[in-house]
């Protein structure tokens, strides 16, 4: 159950969008695709909808193999970045519009749609034209479409991605609430990896085509597969061969044989957190991340010299994020990533 | 651009003056003329058999080359935006043709084809179809010479729109028919409306090309357009300025009723020409692997 892609692989005249990719997304799931633009998770999500045609490979939904099924039989709710509203439909047309083309009776139909805009908090809406609802209110009537036919995956493409912060932020709260209700098997795309935490119970990273690495957030976060999957969910230095969390950086005043001196260039109070930017003896630019009690308690000033101790660093054996060898597609644990305590 | 207040009020006067005086006065000067003398006269002149036959041949004309065109244009436009293909580069220039083309080439080539010595002419007289000097032969020339005007308004309004509402749709269960009367149609409506006005006054006003497969046969073969250029040549100055005017209301009745038709079919949200709208960002994602 739930959804399998297995080996797909699209290009676009010389650009390949997908290298054989497959993922496993568990029946009721809620999963994030993560990546850069450019790194196939649009594509992929596109293909497991029936949008876009796969060269190769299979995709399964609930155990039906439905490859070769065209998108209006797929019974997929996909939600698009740009809302895809239809202009010249109301809030109800809209959401009407997919039973409708499934015939239910009118009255069935009117009851449902009303039902389903309640949902999604557009009920004194319902004879409103796109137009005249902001970027927010769009995106749920859209949701409210996708879901009114009762399909069997719910697909959104960067959902939040036309939206802005505070918006995006309520929208994502909201959708996880709306997971929970519905249990609707359910994929989205997004380059954000805080909104990929902050959503997916699963999470996939997508690079160059290929699938990265998948797992839960701590997952990704505490045994990166590699390189790319460390600087991508999360901030990274990178010290040499090895990679640090910059919250793995201590900053201590005295030097021992396992710190390394670095003068500091800025400080940057984010509130509570504080970003303290350092250049190293080797013109390495490195950052510490510090909480302003720590930072009082060092005193520290920009132009200082200060030292800083790794206490927790990665390292990959060199293998760069393309590598074959290096990603783990479906079992993410730790392949390759042998933790060096300090001496850098 | 700011314009300063003199350059703003010389470049009105010159728009204004120059529409005055090359469109505005010479169609003036038409009603001026044609109810001169009040009534009487030009409802005469255009009560008679042979321009009440004009008037029924030219709304024919409209009546078949209009709905023949509109529907291979939306068909057209859609092949060249939603089916790229190789083929479209000339698809697309062999559309502009008529507008390159002078109509009476277009009339002399009908005459060359389906002339008794042309390639059609004879087999076609053979199964008693006769197309020169008759109304068959009318409704080709119009339907040429007013063959690009729905695909170009179509075009770039298809364009705009976009793929995704479609895909939408698609996604819900539309199929592709379904998805063309509820989606694409609805979203291109304004477009087609303007191809089909510009096609309708094109064919109401055609005159070259039906000039010369037509023989110009009053009573017979004789369209709007021809009666008034053979009443203004025989001095019969009141039925040719009668029937300009009626020609001039006959494109007006088009565009009234085309923005009046366009309103009740929206009675939505946005201005009644939402060309330039927010879908522009939408139209560039479509192949991305993002």
């Amino acid at each position: 159950m739930g959804i399998t892609v297995e080996g797909a692989r699209k290009r676009f005249g010389d650009f390949q969008a997908l290298d054989d990719v497959s993922i496993d997304v568990p029946d009721g799931s809620l999963t994030a695709l993560l990546g850069p633009s450019g790194s196939g998770k649009s594509t992929l999500l596109r293909a497991i909808a029936g949008l876009e045609e796969l060269d190769a490979g299979q995709v399964v939904i609930n155990g039906q193999d439905a490859t070769g099924t065209p998108a209006q039989k797929r019974e997929v709710g996909f939600v698009f970045q740009h809302y895809a509203a239809f202009k010249h439909m109301t809030v109800f047309g809209n959401v009407a519009f997919g039973l409708k083309i499934r015939k239910w009776d009118k009255e069935k139909a009117s009851e449902r749609v009303h039902e389903l805009l309640r949902l999604v908090q557009l009920d004194g809406l319902a004879q409103r034209y796109p137009d005249q609802l902001s970027g927010g209110q769009r995106q749920r009537m859209a949701l409210a479409r996708a879901l009114a036919v009762e399909p069997q995956v719910l697909l959104l493409d960067e959902p939040f991605g036309a939206l802005d912060a505070k918006v995006r932020k309520d929208l994502r709260t909201w959708l996880r609430r709306l997971h929970e209700e519905m249990h609707v098997t359910t994929i989205f795309v997004t380059h954000d990896q805080e909104e990929a935490m902050d959503v997916a119970e699963q999470l996939v990273v997508m690079n160059r085509g290929r699938v990265e690495q998948s797992g839960t957030a701590d997952d990704l976060y505490e045994h990166p597969a590699n390189e790319f999957v460390m600087s991508f969910v999360g901030e990274v230095n990178r010290l040499g061969e090895s990679f640090v969390r910059p919250h793995d950086m201590e900053v201590v005043l005295d030097a021992d044989d396992r710190t390394e001196e670095g003068l500091v260039q800025r400080i940057v109070a984010l509130g509570f957190e504080i970003r303290v930017e350092f250049v190293l003896g080797d013109g390495t630019e490195v950052w510490a991340q510090l909480t302003r009690n720590e930072l009082q308690r060092l005193e520290l000033r920009e132009g200082q010299i200060a030292y800083l101790r790794p206490v927790q660093a990665k390292s990959f054996n060199g293998s760069s994020p393309s590598d074959p060898g290096a990603s783990t597609p479906r079992g993410p644990r730790d392949e390759g990533d042998a933790e060096v305590s300090a001496a850098v | 651009m700011t314009a300063t207040k003199p350059a703003k009020w010389g470049l009105r006067t010159l728009a204004f003056g120059y529409l005055g005086l090359l469109l505005l006065a010479p169609v003036g000067m038409i009603f001026f003329k044609t109810f001169e003398h009040g009534l009487g006269p030009p409802v005469e002149a255009m009560t008679s058999p042979d321009a009440i036959h004009a008037i029924w041949l030219t709304l024919l004309m409209v009546a078949v080359a209009v709905p023949l065109n509109t529907i291979f244009g939306v068909a057209c436009a859609l092949l060249l935006v939603r089916h790229k293909w190789k083929g479209n580069a000339i698809l697309d220039g062999v559309i502009n043709l008529p507008f390159a083309i002078s109509p009476i080439v277009v009339g002399l080539s009908l005459f060359l084809l389906y002339g008794n010595d042309g390639w059609f002419g004879p087999t076609l007289s053979e199964w008693g179809i006769q197309v020169l000097f008759s109304t068959p032969g009318m409704v080709l020339a119009s339907v040429f010479v007013s063959l690009p005007f729905v695909v170009r308004e179509v075009v770039p309004v298809l364009q705009e729109i976009g793929t995704e509402q479609e895909q939408a749709a698609s996604t819900l269960g539309a199929n592709g028919w379904q998805t063309f009367w509820r989606i694409t149609l609805p979203a291109i409506r304004w477009g087609v409306a303007y191809g089909v006005v510009l096609t309708t006054a094109r064919v109401l006003g055609e005159f070259g090309a039906v000039t010369i497969v037509s023989g110009s046969i009053s009573g017979e073969t004789e369209t709007l357009p021809l009666f008034v250029a053979k009443a203004f040549e025989q001095f019969n100055e009141e039925a040719a300025y009668a029937g300009a005017i009626v020609l001039a209301l006959l494109a007006l009745t088009t565009l009234l009723l085309m923005s009046v038709g366009g309103r009740k079919a929206k009675a939505g949200a946005s201005g009644p020409i939402p060309i330039v709208s927010d879908t522009a960002i939408s139209t560039s994602n479509t192949k991305e692997g993002s």
